[in-house]
């Protein structure tokens, strides 16, 4: 459980951290009046949508830090044979880099007003991202040919599950990708696809990092 | 108001309560008088919390309920001071409560090194143990070697495993003050071995050895329950650790049987078995096909493991000594015939190779319900009844109603299975319970007559042979 | 100005027409509140009729031919996992978390209407599929609401094939529809407070279920990804928590998992999942004690700091679920400790609550009395809970009578207790009519006495050593008859709690057609939901402007002022409030 334990306590030191700035030691009794707080001290006040994604996140950390320390506990059992991971990752690992440099700079378009900038931004994030995935499923193809089946051992279980689940998020996120690709194909100004931009860019670069996490737990176990 | 009152008359009811309750721990037999200890340092503290925090609140809302003329409340946000205060004297009293705790538990982590040691394994749902044989050592063993032939899995390359003592009931015996190291395994999920009386217990998980020690005190017989949701029959899986004196111990280890012995034992043979089989054909018939009029059930399809169990029963008078089971008394002197386990053995073999006659039916009952009931049944004798060695269960299907319907009423009414030999018996007595009425029963048999009877099944498999 | 745009912001109400939109695909936060209420609780008339169906078999083994032990376990599992989760979980989040953040944050709806609306309907989903079990071959699952592996997914246990399947699917789609409205309730505390609405201004009813909620965010995907790798187990084949075992006498393809892992997955959602039940019942239960006794909470800020410390702590206990578990028995020396220590916390918020009561001026309304009721059933379940979880006396006790009535005190009774009391305090504002005083006074004797008094002698069952999960505890030597009498009489006090809640449902249907008409503030509360311009609170719940806040909300008997309560949105001076330029 050190996985996840190790993500709890920075979860609950952040929190508290953010709570001590909101002044939680003051006695309320004393204070009266339309007092100010932090939303409106420092100015900056995210969107809701933004705030609600990086809650969101929190949640899928959570289970990606669960699912890594099931799979260090499952692997301190006798059965566990290390699998060898196909060399492809490598190049999807690239793919899912190039993803998140497209996003980046979509997001940057979007905020200059490009609206050429954004659709071919986002065309090519969803050309690299389906790039990934299909590149994500011949990894596996490589596995089944090793005979390396969702069965036979825990670690190609797990391998299997995890490598699934990040893809599922992927998936996910290629939902709202959709949605707006296929706005701003109808003619959208780039102006008014900025959160939607910015959010993809937020999710995306947070994937490429749970993949960097998960790409190198796999290498070095 | 009356909500003060009763607080304060619940506070006293409770301390009423627990004075007078006639259910306490019972009688310790074990070394952990400490575990004891420590349970009421906590029940002080805790009861004098309960006591004191509760007549506080019973009497704050007494004087401080909203009268015609009652002062308004007073603007206190809070008082560090007396925070303070109450949380270092929580953190006190909770620190009284956990240091003995941890000490004890210590103990109870530390396993002495003069303890022996006894395997104890589960299974849906029984219990059976193995102890050293007289090099003092327990042979390697895996659940993946576990068969009919070999209980424990034991791993039979392994010489510190020859000499193993198989106790393949579930009494367990050991010795009075001599501390004891249980080391738990589970064959399929998880049990947990528990006896009241010694204060300890501990779950067995499959694919690991969990354990527990303590050292009896007491001399004699305590129950073993399986305290771990173990699937539908958890409730009957019991058993019985049986502290001896020494010498008792040493007679009863004398008589158990090591692991080369139960490798060794030679297969019994049907030809004499047939042969002695000519007293039972008098009344079950020269095919097993059982006689209504003779009041004697089917043989043919039981398996030879039932069979044996059941002459072994009614040789040592654990079936068919009740005073009311009037055909069981007819079939004990018969067993007796049998003179020794060789004999029994050879018979049942014989049975064992007879297959099923044809069943007259006689019972009508809902099978609908019939159905739904016997889905308890099914765990242990099989979904089409077919019966199953690891549970210890009969076959059903094809079986003579009316010999299952007395047995039933026989096992709900404390005729059979009540007797302490009889390892197997009380689980189904325990089971035969929930058919309430003689119409349960009516309709449980009338859908076990609808089961596929071993006939069935070899027409059905010569059929799809022939495509 | 740009302050009440923040909290505007994004706040295109869409009003709807029809009644479809207005009562069913409602995106009104209140509504949604209303929806999760009503299936939560008919799903625990479900879960009660179960409990007196295995009370019955209990009490009186040889006497109803209505259960067998297939079913006893299948009801036992469905009970509880009702009860911990489609009940108290939704409603307090789900129902009480939907209705009471924004109103007493000052906010006209969550951040996300629709997502809001999808919260509920996957809930809805999830209870059905979860219903639906009943009716496939073979039931529901009757793993225990643990679903320890293997036993959950072998033969030999009820509803091994389908009925634990559909168990896992719902499961996972609750845990969807749960993260769905956690992510509203988070994110309207942190972004849609209305001006001068502080952290440390919220009521402890907005702290605690905004922690819970987060626990819960966070917890929830233990219970999902144990759910994921069993479902694996059962329908692929995989060997996460299966080591090679044997089924009924028959070998198995499973090989080397191991089932102390799930213990373990599970339990770290479990143990906060005590919390998540716990915390929004703690709030609740000091707005209700600070409201009727006419008096501030006492001690607001060790109450924040007891809410967000046990928040904390609540992450690593979970293993005092598992001392006898067969897990590595040095485990036992830091889950003891920790257990132990969270159990200060939660002490001072029961000397608070008591001191809240201290030179108050009490009125012992309905709600009062639940909120009195529950300090005390509390005090009771948190004093068992530290037997529990000090490691060596949790050896006889585990497993026994003494878990069961300890768990249903500190999280079945109290928790109730507090939502009955919290359904008598907003009920005028919810439905701006008065419940029946007598009714409610009725139901609450009834209540509070009979589960007490199913309880309390239970745990001497637990000392006694009278195992859980036993369908029948015929010839066990050490259990004398008078036991067998006691589980008779603990069955008719069950019987007779479950039928009082029908005078619940009869006055709280009456009362909605025939009550009084209720004041918009009754109670004189000074939290900010009692002064919505509408009772009940129309769609947006404020007029043109959000209201501001210029106090805490526990200003009550203030020395100087001219009532005994000064509401959150009064000016500081005798003044009209500022207004907004």
């Amino acid at each position: 459980m050190i996985a996840v334990l190790i993500f709890m306590t920075a979860a609950v030191a952040i929190s508290y951290w953010w709570l001590w700035n909101q002044k939680i030691m003051e006695e309320p009794w004393l204070t009266e009046g339309a007092e100010v707080d932090l939303r409106e001290q420092t100015g900056i006040v995210p969107k809701s949508a933004k705030s609600g994604l990086i809650v969101f996140l929190a949640v899928v950390s959570s289970i990606f830090s669960l699912f890594i320390s099931a799979y260090f506990m499952r692997m301190s059992l006798n059965d566990w044979l290390p699998i060898e991971e196909p060399q492809l990752l490598w190049g999807n690992t690239a793919v899912l880099l190039f993803c998140s440099m497209a996003i980046h700079w979509t997001a940057r378009a979007a905020n200059k007003g490009s609206n050429t900038g954004v659709r071919n931004g986002l065309l090519a994030t969803g050309l690299f991202t389906s790039l990934f995935l299909i590149g994500q499923l011949l990894a596996w193809q490589e596995l089944v040919e090793q005979g390396q089946y969702l069965q036979s051992n825990p670690a190609a279980a797990f391998f299997y599950l995890i490598t699934g689940l990040h893809a599922a998020h992927l998936l996910g996120g290629m939902w709202v990708w959709l949605k707006t690709t296929l706005r701003v194909l109808a003619g959208q100004n780039a102006q008014q696809t900025i959160l939607s931009v910015e959010l993809c860019r937020n999710y995306w670069h947070y994937l490429l990092a749970v993949w960097l996490v998960l790409f190198v737990l796999f290498l070095s176990t | 108001m009356p909500v003060a009152v009763v607080v304060i008359l619940l506070v006293i009811g409770s301390i009423i309560f627990h004075f007078a309750s006639p259910w306490w721990f019972t009688p310790l037999a074990s070394n952990w008088g400490t575990i004891d200890d420590t349970i009421n340092i906590t029940f002080w503290v805790t009861g004098a919390v309960f006591i004191i925090v509760n007549l506080f609140l019973a009497y704050a809302v007494i004087r401080f309920r909203h009268k015609k003329d009652s002062k308004p409340a007073k603007y206190e946000p809070e008082n560090k001071k007396l925070e303070i205060w109450l949380t270092v004297v929580t953190a006190i009293g909770v620190a009284a409560m956990l240091g003995p705790g941890l000490y004890v538990w210590n103990d109870f982590v530390h396993v002495p090194e003069e303890a022996w040691e006894v395997d104890v394994v589960g299974e849906q749902w029984r219990w059976s143990y193995r102890l050293p044989g007289e090099d003092g050592l327990l042979g390697t063993s895996d659940t993946r070697r576990v068969g009919p032939e070999n209980h424990f899995g034991v791993n039979p390359n392994d010489p510190n495993g020859q000499d193993d003592l198989m106790v393949t009931s579930n009494v367990l015996h050991i010795p009075i003050d001599k501390p004891v190291k249980l080391l738990l395994r589970s064959k399929d999920v998880l049990h947990d071995f528990a006896v009241a009386q010694f204060r300890v217990k501990m779950d067995l998980v499959p694919g690991l050895v969990s354990y527990l020690w303590f050292t009896p005190t007491k001399v004699g017989s305590y129950e073993v329950l399986c305290e771990e949701l173990c699937g539908l029959a958890h409730f009957t899986m019991r058993g019985r650790v049986v502290v001896d004196t020494q010498e008792d111990f040493d007679i009863w280890q004398a008589q158990q049987m090591t692991f080369a012995e139960s490798q060794q034992i030679p297969a019994a043979d049907p030809m004499i078995g047939s042969a002695l089989y000519g007293v039972c054909a008098t009344c079950h018939g020269s095919e097993g096909e059982g006689n209504l009029a003779l009041n004697s059930p089917k043989l043919g399809g039981q398996p030879e493991w039932y069979i044996t169990r059941q002459l072994h029963n009614f040789k040592e008078g654990y079936r068919g000594a009740h005073k009311d089971d009037l055909f069981g008394a007819q079939m004990a002197p018969m067993a007796a015939i049998l003179t020794d386990d060789a004999a029994i053995r050879n018979v049942s073999a014989y049975i064992g190779t007879m297959s099923q006659t044809p069943t007259d039916q006689s019972i009508t009952g809902d099978i609908a319900r019939g159905q739904d009931m016997y889905m308890t049944c099914g765990a242990c004798h099989g979904e089409s009844g077919q019966g199953n060695y690891a549970t210890n269960s009969p076959r059903l299907s094809g079986q003579e109603d009316w010999y299952m319907k007395r047995q039933l009423m026989n096992f709900k009414n404390g005729i059979r299975g009540a007797h302490p030999g009889d390892l197997y018996g009380p689980q189904m007595a325990s089971m035969s319970r929930m058919l309430r009425t003689e119409d349960d029963i009516n309709d449980i048999i009338a859908y076990i007559n609808t089961l596929p009877n071993q006939q069935d099944n070899q027409i059905a498999a010569m059929t799809q042979g022939d495509h | 100005m740009a302050y009440v745009a923040l909290a505007d912001r994004e706040q295109e109400l869409s009003h709807p027409h029809s009644f479809l939109t207005k009562y069913i695909w409602s995106q009104d936060h209140k509504v949604i509140a209303i929806q999760y209420g009503l299936t939560a609780i008919a799903v625990g008339v479900v879960a009660l009729i179960l409990s007196v169906m295995m009370r019955l078999q209990l009490g009186f083994p040889d006497t109803f031919s209505l259960i067998h032990p297939s079913e006893y376990y299948q009801f036992v599992t469905m009970h509880g996992m009702i009860m911990v989760i489609y009940l108290l979980t939704a409603l307090f989040l789900g129902g009480f978390g939907n209705y009471l953040i924004p109103l007493m944050v000052g906010a006209r709806d969550m951040v996300f209407p629709y997502l809001n609306m999808l919260s509920y309907w996957f809930y809805l989903v999830s209870v059905i599929i979860l219903m639906s079990s009943f009716f496939v071959t073979g039931g529901p699952t009757g793993a225990g609401w643990t679903l320890y592996p293997p036993q959950a997914i072998m033969q030999g246990t009820p509803g091994a094939d389908a009925g634990i399947i559909l168990m896992l699917v719902s499961l996972a789609v609750f845990i969807i529809a749960f993260t769905m409205g956690g992510l509203n309730y988070v994110t309207t505390v942190l972004q849609a407070r209305t001006r001068g609405m502080t952290l440390m201004r919220m009521p402890l009813s907005v702290w605690g279920i905004f922690t819970a909620t987060v626990l819960g965010l966070l917890a929830f995907p233990a219970l999902l990804v144990s759910a994921i790798m069993m479902a694996f187990d059962k329908i692929l084949g995989t060997s996460f928590f299966m080591p090679a075992i044997i089924s009924l006498g028959e070998q198995t393809e499973y090989m080397g998992g191991s089932p102390v892992l799930f213990q373990h997955l599970f339990w770290f959602f479990g143990h906060p999942e005590v919390y998540i039940v716990a915390l929004p019942a703690f709030g609740i239960v000091s707005d209700l004690l600070s409201t009727h006794a006419r008096k501030n909470i006492f001690g607001y800020r060790m109450m924040v700091w007891a809410i967000v410390g046990i928040g904390g702590l609540s992450f690593i206990v979970w293993a005092h679920h598992m001392y006898v578990s067969g897990m590595n028995p040095y485990f036992g020396f830091f889950f003891a400790t920790t257990t132990l220590i969270i159990a200060v916390p939660t002490a001072i918020k029961v000397y608070n609550w008591v001191l809240t009561l201290w030179q108050g001026d009490i009125h012992l309304t309905v709600p009062m009395l639940f909120a009195i009721a529950f300090i005390f059933t509390f005090i009771h379940g948190g004093l068992t809970g530290i037997f529990l979880g000090n490691v060596v006396v949790d050896l006889p006790l585990s497993d026994t009578y003494f878990v069961i009535a300890h768990f249903h005190m500190v999280m079945g009774v109290s928790p109730i207790l507090v939502v009955f009391g919290a359904i008598y305090h907003w009920y005028p504002k919810m439905t701006g009519r008065m419940y029946n005083e007598r009714l409610g006074q009725a139901h609450f004797w009834m209540t509070f006495l009979g589960t007490y008094s199913i309880y309390l002698p239970m745990h001497y069952l637990g000392f006694l050593g009278v195992p859980r999960r036993y369908y029948a505890y015929e010839g066990i030597e050490f259990i004398p008859q008078s036991a067998i009498e006691l589980n008779a009489a603990i069955t008719i006090a069950a019987i007779i709690v479950a039928l009082t809640q029908i005078i619940f449902f009869v006055n709280m249907t009456w009362s909605l057609f025939k009550g009084k008409k209720a004041d918009p503030n009754p109670w004189g509360s000074a939290s900010l939901e009692w002064q919505t311009p509408d009772t009940p609170p129309i769609h947006g719940n404020w007029g043109p402007e959000l209201p501001t806040v210029y106090r805490w909300a526990y200003d009550y008997s203030v020395p100087g002022a001219d009532k005994d309560f000064i509401s959150q949105d009064t000016a500081p001076s005798d003044t009209a409030p500022e207004t907004n330029t």
